[in-house]
């Protein structure tokens, strides 16, 4: 089996993702191409020498829809022999990307790929590509299905995260996306974004709100407290799967939740042979992956079962691993991690996430990874693991090594 | 036989008038509705008819299928029965879209005939469906017509064409709350709700309904979803609109049935998948899954028992059939406190004069003025016009002579639970008249009261609940010395009043609060295990239960429960044994925790006595055991502890017939409907044969209580029904 190997990570800044923010008037394809350009121009790629561009994207419908990843491609400077895929694994799109590309390295001969992921929350709004498991009746009444808010709410709940906790939870996620931002750690993977007429459009993540205090955030309204206790009643539908519990704590709000953004990230894969006449240098290897189902109403714990497989898979213990991303999709996510692994708080998001700088759902498992790449280099780290909750109940993870 | 009657007038207006003989309100068969198409087919293709007017000769239009026929189309082996139902429901499609096309063609250009519903009354199931699918609704201004589509009350759901047209009619927001709650609207509500198109004068409706019909231009004989460039009104499952209203409309109906209702959630997707395809496949669609629905145990069990079996049992299906009907024009209620005051309004409220007596005027009139709050909350729920209620209070007239009740039919004993002072007044009343005398109770042993009467033959038990404006149930006791006169009487009364009797025999809590305590002594007896208190609730609710356990406890009182664990214990002596629940109980009453009337219980509750939530001190005394159990561990103590006493129940001849342990169970005490009642829920577990292993577990694990009886032994070894159907 050959090794995949991580050459290159990049990542847009993230923008806000209403009209307001600065990336809403470039459309996903476009934001999606200049990340691939980046890489052909880093690493002087010749624009043929990919063997496939897999293309992470949680919303495929409009400008995302239609295989996106071939749309991105055309219009790139990749050549047309090169293909494209798209997938969808809800938030965790971007990593399944990788991983799928890792999937086919370990198994075929000297190839690289281009693997990664985006989304545009200003323009293609959340949702808007329908979904069978929320209105079919035959799956929503089966699996009792409720949106991702209430299940965060519910893990908190039954394991006793409370709102001081998430709250908590988020001002330090604040805190470290901004010294993350002060000490420069996102250097080499940002690449500022432009416009038809090279004219800088963003050149730093715009949703973080360094300021924010305990007090600033008890402020906030619950944001699932009315569609579960009120209309719908979503609380009544998550109880039938967890009958033991009384009630649901409503603990989640805007500010400790991941924010809706704008944004795409995009890695560079390969094994030696694909790097090696590039003259390619490795920053990083991929140990293991995995993916899971896991229970599909509390919907957001399948980084547990996820991790665990993974770990199982690269022959490492939690204690091996010096640096975790845990997708903050909600606070209650992170704290459910550490709980479960007795993980120490030191070691996770450390540069802050979704909830401080945004959660671009199909680019946000790359971002993660490439967060991690960097943060291995710069604090002198061996391994990280990266995990991401999914909506539906799945879970994704990806064990690497700094090379 | 003709079911209809065809007229052709000389107006060029055909009219067809639904008129079943010897019915008192037309239902629907195929072999009626093949001779309703053969009309139309007549009408259609006779070039002098300009249009249609179907009506009805009787003073309501139809009052759905015959429910009846249902079992005759099933029962066939099973790999023909889907295609034998399906063909079965797509025949009545194809006839009533015939209706609706109206001699329409589309490659000829011929266009069709307009056909208008004339509802003079009642319209309801099927008898809706038809005229959703005539291209104009006008009903008669008929406060009494209830016009709508009921279905899932009897475990069915609306499919002959129901789902796919109320849907386009009105859009999901505006159609699915009306089929999932079975709303019947009267004719001026039905039109501000957009089901029927106008409404006339009683007298005029059939002129009015040819008038349009007589100036109808094409287009008005097209159904909106027969013509280019229809949209669903709120949008189909995936428009943005749309989309939002199906994921609400999924979490409302799993949070309120949790999914136990089988035709509910065929409902759900005939709908869901109908709404996304043309019409004619949506009603391929709703016919799929009519079928699928018609195939399943425990919709049929549903229908048996709610629908066939209920109505069996308010036409006298257990009344003495050699006793002549009696006629009441005249009863007595003594003893004007809750009950006897609910009796004394619903007797009223059924045209009968009633006498309500209390130890003095002042009492009685209290009584009345009880009623009188009663009857106003009726007329802000619109269950009674305002202007009736002058004339039902006139009928109630408050006294404290006892020889008011002169000329009473029938004497109906309320006063308190004491049976000292039920004793004394029944003498008083059998002192007094010479009719039948019956004892409202719920828990004092009739034979012991008649002891009380002259002629104990005369002498009853009736039990009705609370509120008994709402409650449809009420339990004729059989008294050992009752004779069927007096059973026969007490049935006549309670039809009158348009209540569901069930007759049983006499012994300790009758059959409904027999079976109730048990329930409520097992959710106690779990608090005591240290189940989780929220564990114990939620299940039994989710498991179709109207409230769970302890909150029940909480309701009728921790008092009430302690007294009858203690009357129950001196009565059964050395037989009582250890019972769990009793610590728990005692422990609550103890600390003060009566219930809900002193605001603390198994709840807490605020000042104003709503209920907040569990008490969390439950915990401290009953420690949370670990592990703790399964969700379907629980249900099935839950609904076993009932089941086995209805059983019991029925092997000592308390119960006397397997239909009123079923619609007793549900109507009394709300024990989950969708089974069809305890008996058809065993029924489901002898078929699917686990239900002695269930009971060995459950016996094993937490008590004798769970021994299967002899009686259930015997029918699951020999895989037989409790249910004769």
């Amino acid at each position: 089996m050959s090794d995949a190997l991580i050459f290159d990570a990049v990542r847009t800044p993230r923008g806000r993702g209403s009209q307001k923010g600065s990336l809403a008037s470039l459309t996903s394809v476009d934001i999606s191409a200049q990340m691939i350009n980046a890489l052909i121009h880093r690493n002087h790629l010749p624009g043929h020498d990919i063997e496939d561009v897999i293309w992470g994207n949680a919303t495929q419908i409009g400008e995302q829809g239609g295989c996106l990843a071939r749309a991105v491609v055309l219009m790139s400077e990749l050549d047309d022999a090169v293909p494209g895929l798209t997938i969808n694994r809800f938030c965790a799109s971007g990593l399944e990307a990788v991983n799928l590309a890792a999937g086919q390295i370990h198994a075929g001969e000297k190839t690289g790929y281009i693997a990664g992921g985006v989304e545009m929350m200003s323009r293609v709004t959340m949702g808007s590509d329908g979904a069978a498991m929320a209105v079919d009746p035959r799956i929503a009444m089966k699996m009792a299905f409720v949106p991702q808010g209430i299940s965060a709410d519910l893990i908190a709940t039954e394991y006793g995260f409370s709102r001081e906790d998430c709250d908590r939870y988020a001002c330090q996620s604040q805190q470290r996306a901004a010294r993350a931002w002060t000490e420069d750690r996102f250097k080499h993977s940002i690449v500022a974004v432009h416009d038809i007429n090279h004219r800088e459009v963003l050149a730093q993540d715009e949703h973080l709100r360094p300021e924010t205090d305990m007090a600033v955030l008890a402020e906030l309204k619950p944001s699932f407290a009315d569609m579960g206790e009120g209309m719908p009643g979503f609380d009544k539908v998550a109880l039938l799967k967890y009958p033991h519990l009384e009630a649901i704590e409503h603990v989640h709000h805007p500010g400790n939740s991941s924010g809706i953004v704008d944004g795409a990230a995009a890695i560079l894969i390969g094994n030696e042979e694909f790097g090696a006449p590039l003259e390619l240098r490795p920053k990083a290897r991929v140990l293991s992956m995995a993916k899971v189902g896991s229970e599909p109403t509390i919907m957001l714990t399948g980084p547990i079962a996820a991790t665990r497989l993974a770990l199982k898979r690269a022959n490492l213990e939690i204690s091996d691993i010096d640096l975790f991303e845990v997708n903050e999709a909600f606070a209650a996510i992170p704290l459910l991690f550490m709980h479960e692994f007795g993980v120490d708080d030191e070691k996770v998001n450390v540069n802050g996430g979704a909830i401080s700088l945004g959660h671009p759902l199909g680019a946000t498992g790359v971002i993660l990874l490439s967060s991690a790449v960097e943060e291995l280099e710069r604090a002198d780290l061996s391994t990280a693991l990266v995990t991401l909750c999914v909506g539906g109940g799945m879970g994704v993870a990806t064990v690497i090594e700094r090379v | 036989m003709s079911d209809f009657h065809y007229q052709k007038e000389a107006d060029g207006i055909a009219v067809i008038s639904w008129d079943v003989a010897g019915a008192r309100i037309n239902t629907m068969t195929r072999e009626s509705l093949r001779e309703l198409a053969s009309h139309f087919d007549s009408a259609f293709s006779d070039g002098k008819v300009r249009g249609v007017v179907l009506t009805s000769a009787k003073k309501d239009f139809s009052g759905g299928m015959a429910l009846d026929t249902f079992h005759q189309i099933r029962g066939q082996e099973p790999t023909e029965e889907a295609d034998a139902l399906f063909a079965h429901i797509m025949e009545f499609h194809q006839i009533i879209r015939r209706i609706e096309w109206a001699g329409r063609e589309l490659k000829s250009g011929r266009s069709g005939k307009p056909v208008i519903a004339a509802l003079p009354g009642t319209a309801v199931g099927i008898g809706y469906e038809i005229p959703l699918a005539c291209h104009r609704i006008i009903a008669a201004k008929n406060p009494k017509a209830r016009i709508g589509l009921p279905e899932i009350k009897v475990g069915l759901f609306p499919a002959a064409g129901g789902t796919a047209r109320l849907i386009r009619r009105l859009g999901i927001e505006g159609a699915a709350p009306l089929m999932l709650k079975g709303t019947l609207l009267s004719p001026e509500k039905a039109l501000a709700a957009n089901l029927i198109d106008a409404v006339a004068e009683p007298d005029e409706l059939i002129e009015k309904a040819k008038e349009w019909a007589l100036g109808a231009e094409p287009e008005d004989i097209v159904k909106p979803w027969d013509r280019k460039g229809y949209r669903m009104p709120g949008g189909t499952p995936y428009s943005s609109k749309g989309y939002l209203s199906f994921m609400g409309a999924c979490a409302m109906v799993s949070g309120n049935t949790s999914g136990v209702y089988p035709a509910v959630n065929a409902m759900m997707s005939a709908i869901y998948e109908g709404a996304q395809v043309p019409f004619d496949t949506a009603l391929k669609v709703e016919a799929r899954w009519f079928s699928k629905l018609l195939m399943e145990a425990s919709s049929l069990n549903m229908l048996q028992t709610l629908f066939l079996d209920t109505k069996a049992l308010e036409k006298g299906a257990r009344r003495p059939a050699t006793i002549k009907k009696s006629e009441l024009k005249k009863i007595g209620v003594v003893g004007a406190g809750m009950m006897g005051s609910g009796i004394a309004l619903v007797s009223a409220q059924a045209g009968l004069e009633v006498v309500l007596i209390d130890q003095d005027l002042n009492a009685a009139s209290r009584g009345k003025g009880k009623i009188e709050k009663l009857l106003a909350a009726q007329v802000k729920r619109r269950r009674v016009a305002e202007s009736e209620t002058r004339h039902i209070l006139e009928r109630i007239k408050p006294s404290q002579e006892y020889e008011t009740l002169s000329g009473a039919d029938f004497v109906i004993e309320a006063v308190y639970e004491n049976p000292a002072l039920k004793g004394e007044v029944l003498a008083r009343i059998d002192r007094s008249v010479d009719c039948m005398i019956a004892s409202n109770t719920s828990t004092l042993p009739i034979s012991d009261l008649a002891k009380s009467c002259q002629t104990p033959s005369t002498f009853l038990g009736v039990h009705f609940f609370s509120p008994v404006d709402r409650m449809r149930l009420v339990e004729i006791i059989r008294g050992k010395e009752t004779d069927d006169a007096a059973v026969a009487l007490a049935i006549d009364f309670v039809s009158r009043i348009r209540k569901t009797p069930i007759v049983v025999n006499d012994a300790r809590f009758f059959y409904a609060n027999r079976c109730v305590i048990p329930y409520l002594n097992e959710g106690i007896r779990m608090v005591g295990e240290g189940v989780r208190p929220p564990l114990i609730e939620n299940v039994a609710r989710q498991c179709g239960m109207p409230v769970g356990p302890l909150q029940l406890v909480d309701e009728t009182s921790i008092e009430l429960a302690v007294s009858i664990a203690k009357a129950t214990k001196s009565a059964l002596g050395a037989d009582y044994g250890h019972n769990d629940a009793d610590e728990v109980i005692f422990k609550l009453a103890s600390l003060g925790r009566l219930g809900r009337k002193s605001k603390a219980g198994f709840f807490e509750y605020s000042e104003t006595g709503h209920r907040l939530r569990l008490w969390h001190g439950l915990g401290v005394y009953f420690p949370e055991a670990t592990p703790q159990p399964n969700a379907e561990k629980v249900r099935n103590r839950l609904l076993m502890i009932q089941a086995l006493e209805a059983v019991r129940a029925l092997e000592e001849g308390v119960l006397t017939d397997v239909r009123e342990g079923n619609v007793g169970a549900i109507l009394g005490w709300g024990f989950a409907p969708w089974s069809g009642g305890p008996f058809g829920w065993l029924d489901g577990l002898i078929a699917n044969q686990s239900v002695l292993s269930l009971c060995d577990d459950l016996s094993r694990q937490f008590g004798e209580r769970f021994v299967a009886p002899k009686l259930l032994v015997d029918k699951a070894t020999r895989r037989e029904k409790f249910s004769v159907h």
